[in-house]
C-alpha cells in the first residue's frame, strides 16, 4: 500500500491554512509594511526610514539593549538556579513532590496577577521585601522606581515565575541518567562535585539546551510582565522591543511599530538558530 | 565504605527537607498568602500591604469585585472560556491530523512543514499585519477571529506534541486497517485518534492554560468593552482599584483559583506535558 495514499497531504491542509493565514502571511507582510507609513487601509513606501528612526531615537533603540539584557539574564538565571534546584529535588528527600509542585505552580498563574503582586511586594516603603531586608539590617531599595535596578527587579520576578518549568525539564534529564555511572565513579573515589562536573553536567546537556533556548526565546518576546509591573508606561530603563511595538501602535505610528516587530524577528533568528546549532553540536552522543 | 556513608545520608535527608520546605515557603508560598490575606482585609488595612492575617474577614470584597461595572468579570469569564474552549477544540483536531501525517511521511512536503513548525516555535508573531489580515477577512474585534489567532499561535507547539507521541504508535496498525478495507480518514479518526488520548489530554490542559492566561493577544486583537477577557479586566482593575488593594487582590485570587484547582487535579499531566514539549523542540 502506498504510504502517500494513507498519509495524505490533505491531513496537513487545515493546520497549514490557519497557520499560514494568521501567522506566516502577517510575518511576510511585516517585511513589506515595515518599509511604509501605513494605517491598515493605505500605505506609502518610505524605504528604510522606519528602521533609521527606530535605531536613532533613544527611547526606541534602548529597547533593543534592554531586550537582550532581559533575555540573557532571565535565561542565565533560570539555567543555573534550576540546575541546582533540580539536583536538590533529585536527592533523597521526602518532600520532593510537594516542593516540585510549589516551585512549578507560579507558571500557571496569570502574568498580570504576578505583576500586580510583585509590584505590591516591591513597594519601596510598605512592601514586605524591604520590610524583611530591614529586619536583617539592610536598607531597602526602590525596586521598580530606581531606573538602575527596575529592569532587574522585573527579571527577578520573571525568574520566580519560570524557574519551576526549567527545574522539571532538568529533573526529567537527571532521571534518565543511568545510576551505574555514579556507582562506578564513587568506587573510583570521585567526590560529589567531581561526579556533578564529569557525569551529571555532560549528560544533562540536552535538557539544559532546552532550558536555554526556551527561556531565551521567551525572554526576547517578553511583554506582559513588564507591562503589568510598569503599569503600561515603561521608561527608558524598562522599555523592551515588544513594549516599544505596543507604544508605537498606540501612538498611531504603524510603520514604526511594524519595523520594531521586524527588528525582534531578525534579532531572534540571528541569535537563536545559530545558538541552537551550536548547543546541539556540543551534546554528548 | 558503604556502611560508613549510610548514617550520614540519613541525617542529611532530614535537614534537606527542612531547608527545602522553609525556603519554598518564603519564596513561593508567601506571595500567595499575601494575595489571599489582602483580598480578605478592609480597604484601609489592605493598603498597608503587609503579611498580617486580616483582623476581620471581609468576604464582601469578592462580591464587590464581581459586581463592579455591572458584572463585567462574569462576562469576561464567559468570553475567555469560549475563546479557550473553541481554540482548544480546533487545535486538537487540526494538530492531531497534522502531527500524525508528519510523523509518518518522508519527503519534501513533510520536511517543509516541519521547517515551518520549527520557525513558528521561535519567531514572534507580526502583530500589526495580523490586524491587517483580520480586517481584510472581517474578523478583527470578533470572538471568531480571536479564536483563530489563538489557535494559529499554538499550532507549532501542538503539532510537535502530537508528532512526538505518534512515534510510539506502530505503523503496522494503519497498514493492517487499510488492507482490511478501511479508508484513510476512518483509519485516523477511528483507530489513531483514540490512541492519542494521553497526549490529547496534555494538549488540552497546556493550551487551555496558555490561552486563558493570554493577555497580549486579546489586548491587540480583541479591543472594546463588550469583548473583555479575564486578563484584560484584571489589567484594567489595576488602574481602577489603585487605592483598593483588597479588591484588586480579590480579583487576583478569583483568577488564580481555577488554575490552582486545575493544577491539583492534573499536576502530573501538566508537568509531563511541559517537559515533553520542551525536550522534543
Amino acid at each position: 500500500m502506498n504510504r502517500k495514499h494513507i498519509y495524505s497531504g490533505w491531513f496537513l491542509l487545515p493546520a497549514i491554512v490557519v497557520f499560514g493565514i494568521f501567522f506566516l502571511l502577517p510575518m511576510v507582510m511585516s517585511l513589506f509594511f515595515s518599509l511604509t507609513v501605513w494605517d491598515f487601509d493605505s500605505w506609502s513606501f518610505i524605504g528604510l526610514e522606519n528602521f533609521r528612526v527606530f535605531f536613532s531615537e533613544r527611547t526606541l533603540n534602548v529597547s533593543v539593549l534592554n531586550t537582550l539584557k532581559y533575555a540573557v539574564l532571565t535565561s542565565g538565571l533560570k539555567v543555573v538556579l534550576a540546575f541546582f534546584l533540580a539536583l536538590f529535588l533529585n536527592s533523597k528527600i521526602k518532600t520532593k513532590g510537594f516542593l516540585r509542585a510549589v516551585a512549578f505552580f507560579p507558571n500557571l498563574v496569570s502574568t498580570i496577577a504576578v505583576g500586580i503582586t510583585f509590584r505590591a511586594l516591591m513597594h519601596p516603603s510598605k512592601g514586605i521585601i524591604n520590610g524583611a531586608l530591614e529586619l536583617l539590617g539592610i536598607v531597602g531599595v526602590d525596586w521598580l522606581g530606581n531606573p538602575d535596578i527596575a529592569l532587574l527587579s522585573i527579571i527577578i520576578t520573571d525568574v520566580w515565575k519560570g524557574v519551576g518549568v526549567a527545574t522539571v525539564i532538568y529533573l526529567a534529564g537527571l532521571q534518565s541518567i543511568d545510576r551505574s555511572y555514579y556507582e562506578a565513579a564513587s568506587l573510583d573515589g570521585a567526590s560529589r562535585w567531581q561526579q556533578i562536573r564529569d557525569i551529571t553536567l555532560p549528560l544533562v546537556r540536552p535538557a539544559m539546551n532546552s532550558v536555554i533556548i526556551l527561556s531565551f526565546v521567551g525572554g526576547m518576546r517578553s511583554f506582559d510582565l513588564i507591562w503589568a509591573m510598569t503599569s503600561g508606561v515603561p521608561t527608558a530603563a524598562t522599555n523592551v522591543i515588544a513594549s516599544a511595538v505596543y507604544g508605537q501602535y498606540a501612538a498611531g505610528f504603524y510603520g514604526l511599530a511594524t519595523a520594531g516587530n521586524v527588528v525582534m524577528l531578525v534579532l531572534i533568528s540571528l541569535i537563536v538558530f545559530p545558538l541552537q546549532k551550536f548547543l546541539i553540536s556540543r551534546e554528548v552522543q | 565504605m558503604k556502611t560508613k556513608t549510610k548514617p550520614n545520608k540519613k541525617k542529611y535527608n532530614c535537614i534537606g527537607d527542612i531547608v527545602g520546605v522553609l525556603a519554598a515557603t518564603v519564596v513561593f508560598i508567601v506571595p500567595f498568602l499575601f494575595m489571599l490575606f489582602n483580598s480578605l482585609k478592609d480597604k484601609k488595612e489592605a493598603n498597608f500591604l503587609n503579611l498580617a492575617p486580616p483582623s476581620s474577614v471581609e468576604w464582601g470584597n469578592y462580591l464587590d469585585v464581581i459586581q463592579t461595572d455591572k458584572y463585567t468579570i462574569l462576562r469576561a469569564f464567559l468570553n475567555s472560556g469560549l475563546i479557550t474552549l473553541f481554540s482548544v477544540i480546533l487545535l486538537t483536531v487540526l494538530c492531531s491530523m497534522a502531527g500524525y501525517v508528519l510523523q509518518r511521511r518522508r519527503g519534501k512536503l513533510a520536511s517543509g512543514v516541519n521547517m515551518i513548525v520549527l520557525i513558528g516555535l521561535m519567531v514572534p508573531p507580526a502583530i500589526l499585519p495580523t490586524i491587517w489580515v483580520m480586517q481584510g477577512l472581517q474578523v478583527y474585534r470578533s470572538m471568531f477571529g480571536m479564536i483563530l489567532v489563538e489557535a494559529a499561535l499554538q499550532i507549532p507547539f501542538t503539532i510537535m506534541l502530537y508528532r512526538g507521541f505518534m512515534s510510539s504508535i506502530p505503523a503496522e496498525l494503519e497498514e493492517a486497517a487499510v488492507i482490511d478495507g478501511c479508508g484513510r480518514w476512518r483509519v485516523f479518526f477511528k483507530i489513531i485518534f483514540p490512541l492519542l488520548k494521553p497526549v490529547t489530554a496534555t494538549v488540552i490542559i497546556l493550551n487551555a492554560v496558555t490561552i486563558f492566561n493570554d493577555f497580549t493577544n486579546p489586548l491587540y486583537f480583541l479591543p472594546g468593552s463588550e469583548n473583555v477577557t479575564v486578563q484584560l479586566t484584571l489589567y484594567r482593575y489595576m488602574g481602577q482599584f489603585a487605592n483598593s488593594f483588597n479588591l484588586l487582590f480579590a480579583d487576583v485570587i478569583i483568577i488564580t483559583i481555577p488554575m490552582l484547582i486545575l493544577f491539583i487535579i492534573f499536576n502530573k499531566k501538566i508537568v509531563a506535558g511541559m517537559v515533553a514539549g520542551a525536550v522534543k523542540g
